[in-house]
């Protein structure tokens, strides 16, 4: 059942956790499309987590993160932001630097 | 339903003196690009800065705005 303490034991599940609407493989949006294809960029072994999979996990993560919109990215368990912000960390190499300090690549 | 003026004015309320610029991303008015260029994100992380926009927009933010694309700026100093 999804929880708030599910959400914040899949966040600390993997180094690299993106919720967001649909699946990796086939996102719903184009937020999280973006998202998955930024990461993509960096690595192939993450975490996506499709918010609908469960009507809970929406609020349980918004509960926990308290940012109300997906794509939501976690690197280390930590809040990164949206596709917005994954696309200029990306822009200035600061994403790769926190992928980097966190193991992920 | 929100129209790009009437986001850009209450965001222009909610950060006085700031430059903001709202652009409808699908034409449905519910997916808005915004930018806006504010001494308030001085010194402030990326979430944080988003954090406050998010607070600006407050209940709107998945109701009638269903996504908001957010770019924040420190004025040139």
């Amino acid at each position: 059942m999804w929880n708030q303490d599910k959400v914040k034991e899949v966040i600390q599940s993997d180094k690299v956790v993106i919720f967001g609407k649909g699946s990796r493989f086939e996102p719903m949006c184009g937020f999280t499309a973006k998202a998955i294809r930024i990461m993509d960029q960096y690595l192939a072994d993450y975490t996506v987590v499709n918010i609908f999979d469960d009507e809970n996990i929406r609020p349980s993560l918004v509960a926990v993160s308290g940012w109300p919109t997906t794509p939501q990215l976690f690197i280390n368990g930590e809040l990164i932001g949206g596709s917005d912000i994954m696309e200029e960390l990306a822009k200035t190499g600061e994403l790769k630097n926190k992928l980097t300090a966190a193991k992920a690549l | 339903m929100m129209s790009t003026s009437q986001l850009k004015k209450l965001l222009e309320e909610r950060f006085p003196g700031a430059q903001v610029a709202v652009r409808d991303m699908t034409g449905t008015s519910d997916h808005f690009d915004v930018e806006i260029v504010s001494p308030v994100f001085a010194g402030k992380s990326l979430v944080e800065q988003h954090k406050l926009v998010h607070q600006a927009v407050g209940a709107h933010l998945t109701t009638t705005i269903h996504a908001l694309q957010i770019k924040t700026r420190v004025p040139a100093s």
